[in-house]
C-alpha cells in the first residue's frame, strides 16, 4: 500500500499516475514491480473499462512493446488472447504492386501480436492487483493539482488527497491534466474519421495482416484469434456519418467492397466504433513535479499502428528513469529527472509523428503521378532486403535507445 | 537536532531559521548555486550503492537496500548525499564542522520526514568507545583537512571491523589545477573562488598510505570524470583529476 499519512483523507506516494489507459497501467506495473509507490486516479470503475461497448480497438503489440510487456509479467497472460502477426502485405488501391513483410525476414520473432484493448487492460490491472505498492483510485476525478514546492498535491473530487514526488499525466489526446498545467499542443485534424469493428470470417486468415491503401485512407484488416479480423477503415469524414447509420446489410456491403473476399463470408460483430482521427504533440513532455505519457503526449495517425507502442516506450523510459533515480535515493521530480525523460522521448516521438503523418498523406489520396511514385517506392522496398529490413525493425520498436524494458530485460 | 543552540525549543532563535531556510533553499534547489554538486551528486551515489551493495551481498533492486547499516557522513554539508543514503534505507549520522550547514540540513531532513542524526562536530571529536559504524564516509573534504593521517585514522577508527570507509576527493596533478582550479572556479564559476586549493589536494599514493597506517586495505580506486557534452559525470579509469576509493577496515 502507499503510505497513509497522518490525514485518513491523504495519501503519500512517490508517482501519483492521472488516468488509468492502457499507458497509464503499464507504467503504474513496471513501477510497482520495482516496489515504488504508486498511486492511480482513474474516473472510470474497472468494471466500465472492461465493458465490450467501451473500446472496441484492437492494439498491434510491436515486438518491442511485447518484450516490455513480458518484462513487467504481463505477457503470459495476454498471449492467450493474442494472434500473431506472421506476414503483412501492403497494397495500394488495385495496383498490382505491393509490398510484402514476412517474419521469416528478420531475427525477433512475429512482426507483432494484435491483442483486444480489453484483453490488455484486464490483464494489467490482475497484475496491479497483486502489486501491493500500486493503489488504484478509480471512480475519482483529479479536481486540481498544485505543483509547487517539492510535492505534487492531487485534490479529487471525494475529498480526498493524493501527495506524491512525481505526478504522470496519461489521461488521453484530450489530458485536462496537461491543459490545466498549460502546455501547449501542436496539433491538426484529419479530414477522416477511423471506423472500427470485428468481422467473423469463413477462412483462416494464417496470421496476414492486409493494409490497403484506398483513396479515402488507410483500410487495416488485423487478424485476431478464432477467424476473426479487426478493421480498421480510414474515411473520408464528410462520408463516414452516412456509412455508419446504414442498416447491417448495406454496411456489410460496403465493407465487402473493401475487404475482399479472399477469407469467405464476413459476419459483422456489432457495436461499430468510429473516431475523429487528427495528430497531436505536446509542445513540452514535463513541467514542474509532471511528465506527461501516452496520448497525453501524443496522438498519431493509426496508419502504422503505433499509438500504443510509443506510449508503451515512453512508460518504459519514464519507469526506468524513475527507478533508476530512486535507487539513488534522489527524488524522482527533481527538474533533472524529468529533463532525462523529456530528452530521451521527444526527438523520438517526433520522428515517428512524422512518418505516421508523411505516410498517410502519401497514401491518401488518389493523384495520377504521386500513386505512380509511391507504387514504385513500395515495389522498390520490396526488393532491396536491407531498407525492407530496416523499415520492418523500425515498426517493430527494436532500433534505437530502447529502455532496459523494451530489451526484455528488468528495469 | 544535536547541537545546543537548537537543543530543545526554548533555545531556538526564529531568526537562525529563517536565515536557514533561505540557505536550505539554496542548497536543495538542483539549478541553483549548488548546481554542480547536484550534477555531481548521481555518479557518487551510484558508486557508493554499488560499493555496498556488493561489500554487504544487498540486493542491487531494492530500494532500501542499506536498511539496517549505519553510516556516519563525514562533512556533510547540506545533507546532499546524506538524504540520498538515508532514502536507500541506512541509519545515518552526520556530521559539519560548519553550524550553518547542519542547520540547513536537519531543516531540510524534517522537511523531508526523514530521521537523521545531524551534529556539529569534527570527526576527531567522535569517540570510537560511543560511536562505530558499518561505513564512514568522507566525500570531497579530505582536501579541505589540515592533517591528513589524523583525519584518516579518525575515520577509520569509528568502523566496526569487516566494515568500509569512502573516500572520494581531488587528486594534486597539473589537470586536477587546471580543470577543478582554473576550469571550475575561474572559467566556469561552478564554485566559488578559492573554495580549493591546489596543494591541499591528495594524491591516491598519499590516502593509501595513510589508510595503510591505520590498517585498512584499499579495495578499489575509481576516477570520475565529466562530459561536458551530456552534462553529466561519469565513472572512469582516469584518476588524475576526481576520484573515490573505498578501504576494508579488518
Amino acid at each position: 500500500m502507499a503510505l497513509a499519512s497522518k490525514n485518513a483523507d491523504e495519501t503519500v506516494a512517490d508517482v501519483l499516475i492521472v488516468g488509468g489507459g492502457m499507458a497509464g497501467l503499464i507504467l503504474a506495473t513496471a513501477l510497482g514491480n520495482a516496489g515504488v509507490d504508486v498511486v492511480v486516479v482513474e474516473p472510470n470503475l474497472p468494471k466500465s473499462l472492461l465493458d465490450t461497448d467501451f473500446d472496441g480497438r484492437t492494439t498491434a503489440i510491436a515486438a518491442g512493446s511485447r518484450l516490455a510487456l513480458n518484462s513487467i509479467g504481463a505477457w503470459a497472460e495476454m498471449q492467450k488472447d493474442a494472434q500473431s502477426i506472421l506476414d503483412i502485405r501492403v497494397t495500394d488501391g488495385h495496383s498490382p504492386l505491393f509490398l510484402h513483410y514476412n517474419h521469416e525476414d528478420v531475427a525477433e520473432g512475429p512482426l507483432g501480436h494484435i491483442v483486444e484493448n480489453r484483453v490488455i487492460r484486464s490483464v494489467l490491472l490482475d497484475c496491479l492487483g497483486n502489486l501491493p505498492s500500486v493503489a488504484l483510485l478509480f471512480g475519482r476525478r483529479v479536481k486540481s493539482l498544485d505543483r509547487d514546492g517539492s510535492f505534487a498535491e492531487a485534490h479529487l473530487d471525494t475529498g480526498e488527497t493524493v501527495k506524491a514526488r512525481l505526478a504522470v499525466a496519461t489521461d488521453g489526446r484530450g489530458s485536462p491534466t496537461r491543459q490545466n498545467a498549460n502546455i501547449g499542443v501542436n496539433q491538426w485534424r484529419y479530414p477522416q474519421t477511423g471506423i472500427v469493428c470485428t468481422v467473423e470470417h469463413e477462412f483462416d486468415h494464417c496470421g496476414v495482416a492486409q493494409e490497403h491503401f484506398l483513396p479515402s485512407g488507410p483500410f487495416a484488416i488485423l487478424p485476431m484469434t478464432e477467424r476473426r479480423s479487426s478493421i480498421v477503415w480510414t474515411e473520408r469524414e464528410d462520408l463516414a456519418p452516412a456509412i455508419l447509420n446504414l442498416p447491417d446489410k448495406e454496411f456489410a456491403e460496403e465493407l465487402s467492397l473493401r475487404f475482399g473476399d479472399y477469407l469467405g463470408e464476413l459476419e459483422i460483430i456489432r457495436p461499430i466504433f468510429s473516431y475523429p482521427l487528427g495528430l497531436l504533440h505536446a509542445d513540452s513532455y514535463i513541467a514542474p513535479r509532471l511528465a506527461l505519457a501516452g496520448d497525453a503526449a501524443h496522438a498519431i495517425h493509426p496508419i502504422a499502428g503505433q499509438g500504443l507502442n510509443i506510449g508503451v516506450r515512453d512508460a518504459a523510459a519514464l519507469a526506468e528513469i524513475i527507478v533508476d533515480a530512486m535507487r539513488l535515493g534522489l527524488d524522482p521530480g527533481s527538474v533533472n529527472i524529468l529533463e532525462n525523460y523529456e530528452r530521451w522521448r521527444r526527438f523520438d516521438n517526433t520522428m515517428m509523428i512524422a512518418a505516421t503523418d508523411g505516410l498517410n498523406r502519401l497514401f491518401s489520396n488518389n493523384v495520377g503521378p504521386i500513386k505512380v511514385a509511391r507504387d514504385v517506392g513500395l515495389a522498390m522496398v520490396n526488393r532491396t532486403p536491407p531498407l525492407k529490413r530496416l523499415f520492418m525493425r523500425h515498426a517493430m520498436g527494436v532500433l534505437g535507445d530502447r529502455p532496459r524494458l523494451m530489451r526484455g530485460e528488468l528495469i | 537536532m544535536k547541537t545546543a543552540e537548537f537543543n530543545g525549543e526554548n533555545t531556538v532563535d526564529p531568526a537562525e531559521i529563517e536565515r536557514f531556510s533561505a540557505l536550505a533553499d539554496a542548497w536543495w534547489d538542483p539549478e541553483g548555486e549548488f548546481r554542480p554538486l547536484h550534477r555531481f551528486n548521481p555518479v557518487r551515489l551510484s558508486y557508493i550503492r554499488k560499493s555496498l551493495c556488493a561489500h554487504f551481498d544487498r540486493d542491487s533492486r531494492d530500494l532500501r537496500t542499506l536498511e539496517g547499516l549505519k553510516i556516519l557522513d563525514v562533512g556533510c554539508g547540506g545533507g546532499l548525499v546524506t538524504e540520498p543514503i538515508a532514502r536507500m534505507g541506512a541509519t545515518m549520522t552526520a556530521i559539519d564542522a560548519s553550524e550553518k550547514n547542519i542547520g540547513v540540513a536537519s531543516l531540510h531532513a524534517e522537511n523531508e520526514g526523514l530521521e537523521i542524526d545531524y551534529r556539529v562536530a569534527a570527526v576527531e571529536s567522535l569517540s570510537e568507545k560511543k560511536h562505530r559504524f558499518d561505513v564512514v564516509m568522507a566525500l570531497e573534504i579530505i582536501e579541505h583537512v589540515a592533517d591528513i593521517d589524523l583525519f584518516v585514522s579518525s575515520c577509520t577508527k569509528l568502523v566496526k571491523p569487516g566494515g568500509l570507509v569512502i573516500f572520494s576527493t581531488l587528486n594534486r596533478t597539473p589537470k586536477a589545477f587546471a580543470l577543478a582550479i582554473v576550469g571550475a572556479e575561474y572559467v566556469l564559476r561552478w564554485v566559488p573562488r578559492g573554495t580549493h586549493q591546489w596543494n591541499k589536494f591528495v594524491k591516491p599514493s598519499e590516502l593509501a598510505r595513510a589508510l595503510a597506517d591505520s590498517g585498512a586495505k584499499i579495495d578499489e580506486i575509481t576516477g570520475v570524470t565529466y562530459n561536458p557534452l551530456k552534462d553529466e559525470w561519469q565513472i572512469s579509469r582516469d584518476v588524475s583529476v576526481n576520484y573515490m576509493l573505498c578501504a576494508k577496515i579488518s
